[in-house]
C-alpha cells in the first residue's frame, strides 16, 4: 500500500480580511506533499465544519487575526465533533494571546502558531499527529 | 453496517469517508463500489471544462444554485492539479462556491489530479459512481483548468460544457482539434468583457466548419438548402449541433438560457438513443481496461518473474522477437 495523502482544510473564520498567513501555510503544506482544501475568507464555523465533513479531511487549520478566536474555535470544534469527526486534528494560527493557548488546547486544539512560527514546525506536527500508512 | 449501506441510507459522513477510500483505491473502497454499482446509472453527469480563469467554478456555483431551485440534489466533483514535483495540491474551487454552504442538498468534493493528465483524476469516475448511487440527481464534474487536449471528461459526462472567455485566442485556436470538439454546449463566460462578439463569431465559424448548419445541394439546376436540424446521422438519428450560450457567472446572467440548453441536450440524448450509447461505450471501456489489468496480474501469478526475465534477456540479445517471446510465455501459462 502506498502512503495515502494527508488532506488539510485551511480556513479563515470570522470577519478579518487578512489571508496572507493562511495562503503561506496552504502553500507550505502543498509543497510538503499534502492536499490542501482552501476555502477563502469570512467562513462561518458552520461552513467550515460542513466543508471538513464533505472533504473528509485529516486536519483543519484555522487562521484568525480578529481576536475572536475564543468564540470561533470552540464552535468549530463542537460542530466537528457533532458531525462525528472526532479524529480531525485542529490547529490555529494568527494573533493569539499566550494566556488563551492553554484553554484552546484544553478543548482539543493540537497546536497554536503565532507570528514568527516556522511552516516546517506546522508540517512536522501534522505529520506526527496523522498516521498515513494504509 | 458497512459503508455502502450507510451511503444508500443517506449518511453524509459515510459518504465522505467512502469517497476517500475510493479515491485511495483501498480494498474496502473497491468492494463498496461493487456493492453500489447496481444503484448507479440514474444521475445526469454534467462536465464543465475550459482554460484556467474562464470562470468554471463560478459557473458551477450558479448551475448548482439553479438546480437547487428545481429541487434537484446536486453533487460537485471539482478537480485541481497536483504538483508534479511534490504530489501536493491546493484545491481552491470551494472559494467560488460559498453560496452553496449550508444546503444539505449539495455535496462538494475537491479532488487532486494525482498525476493524471486528461483533466480528471484516475478515481474521478469511481467518485462519480458513489454520488450516483447515493441518489444525487445531477453530478457536476469540474475538470482541471484545461488547455487543448484534456478531453477525458467527454468520455465520463453525458453533457459537456466547454467554457470560454473573451480575449483568449483567435479563430485559428477555434479550428484546432481538441477541447472545442468535445463540447455539447459552448459557454462564453465573462460575456460583459470586450471582445465577446468576436469570440462568438470565431466559435460559430468553428461549428459551421465542423457541423454544417445547412447543406446545399443541386437538383435539376436549382439549389436546395436543408437546415441542419433536418439532417440526420447515418443511423437515422438527428444530429446534435453544439449550442453557444453567453453568461456572466458572477452576476448570474444568462443562467436560465444555459439551463434550457442543457435540458435540450438531455432530451436529445434520450430521444436519439445517445444516452444509452454513451453509457454502453463508457462501460465497455471500463470493462476492457479492468480486464487487461486483471489479466496481466493473473499472468504474473502464473508465470514466475524469473522466466519472464529470461525471455526478456533473450529478446535483448536479439535471439527472439518480442512478439514471439510473449507468444511462448502465454503457451507456458496454458500448459
Amino acid at each position: 500500500m502506498t502512503e495515502r495523502k494527508i488532506r488539510v482544510l485551511v480556513a479563515k473564520p470570522g470577519l478579518d480580511g487578512h489571508d496572507r498567513g493562511a495562503k503561506v501555510v496552504a502553500r507550505a503544506l502543498r509543497d510538503a506533499g499534502m492536499e490542501v482544501i482552501y476555502t477563502g475568507l469570512r467562513q462561518t464555523p458552520e461552513m467550515i465544519a460542513e466543508a471538513a465533513l464533505q472533504e473528509d479531511v485529516d486536519a483543519v487549520g484555522l487562521s484568525i487575526l480578529s481576536g475572536a478566536h475564543m468564540a470561533l474555535v470552540p464552535r468549530v470544534v463542537e460542530l466537528l465533533r457533532a458531525n462525528g469527526q472526532n479524529n480531525v486534528k485542529i490547529f490555529v494560527g494568527g494573533i493569539i494571546p499566550d494566556e488563551d493557548v492553554p484553554r484552546l488546547k484544553e478543548i482539543g486544539v493540537m497546536e497554536v502558531y503565532g507570528p514568527g512560527s516556522s511552516t516546517e514546525k506546522v508540517i512536522t506536527d501534522i505529520r506526527t499527529a496523522i498516521p498515513t500508512a494504509g | 453496517m458497512d459503508l455502502a449501506q450507510s451511503v444508500l441510507n443517506g449518511d453524509r459522513l459515510a459518504l465522505a469517508r467512502l469517497l476517500s477510500r475510493v479515491e485511495n483505491a483501498t480494498p474496502e473502497g473497491l468492494a463498496a463500489l461493487d456493492a453500489l454499482f447496481p444503484h448507479t446509472g440514474k444521475a445526469h453527469l454534467l462536465g464543465v471544462t475550459g482554460a484556467p480563469g474562464t470562470g468554471k467554478s463560478s459557473l458551477v456555483n450558479q448551475l448548482a444554485l439553479h438546480y437547487r431551485k428545481q429541487d434537484k440534489k446536486v453533487a460537485i466533483v471539482a478537480v485541481d492539479p497536483s504538483s508534479p514535483f511534490t504530489g501536493g495540491a491546493v484545491l481552491g474551487d470551494r472559494v467560488r462556491m460559498r453560496d452553496l454552504a449550508g444546503d444539505t442538498g449539495v455535496f462538494i468534493r475537491s479532488m487532486a489530479s494525482r498525476g493524471s493528465l486528461g483533466g480528471l483524476a484516475q478515481a474521478t469516475a469511481g467518485v462519480v459512481q458513489v454520488f450516483d448511487a447515493a441518489g444525487f440527481d445531477i453530478i457536476i464534474i469540474e475538470t482541471v483548468g484545461a488547455g487543448q487536449s484534456e478531453v477525458d471528461i467527454a468520455r465520463l459526462a453525458h453533457t459537456t460544457l466547454v467554457v470560454e472567455a473573451p480575449g483568449l485566442g483567435d479563430d485559428i485556436q477555434a479550428i484546432k482539434a481538441g477541447i472545442l470538439e468535445i463540447a455539447d454546449i459552448l459557454v462564453i463566460n465573462k460575456a460583459d468583457n470586450p471582445g465577446v462578439d468576436s469570440t462568438e463569431r470565431a466559435l460559430k465559424t468553428m461549428l459551421e466548419l465542423a457541423h454544417p448548419v445547412k447543406r446545399v445541394f443541386q437538383h435539376h439546376g436549382q439549389a436546395f438548402e436543408v437546415p441542419a436540424h433536418d439532417l440526420e446521422q447515418e443511423n437515422g438519428d438527428p444530429l446534435w449541433i453544439p449550442l453557444i450560450r453567453r453568461t456572466v457567472a458572477i452576476q448570474a446572467n444568462g443562467l436560465p438560457e444555459l439551463l434550457e440548453a442543457i435540458a435540450a441536450h438531455v432530451i436529445y440524448l434520450r430521444e436519439s438513443g445517445d444516452w444509452a450509447r454513451r453509457e454502453e461505450a463508457r462501460l465497455e471501456a471500463e470493462f476492457d481496461l479492468l480486464l487487461r489489468e486483471r489479466l496481466v496480474e493473473y499472468f504474473r501469478q502464473q508465470v514466475s518473474d524469473e522466466i519472464v526475465a529470461n525471455f526478456f534477456t533473450e529478446t535483448l540479445a536479439r535471439r527472439i522477437a518480442p512478439r514471439e517471446a510473449v507468444e511462448q510465455l502465454l503457451q507456458r501459462m496454458k500448459a
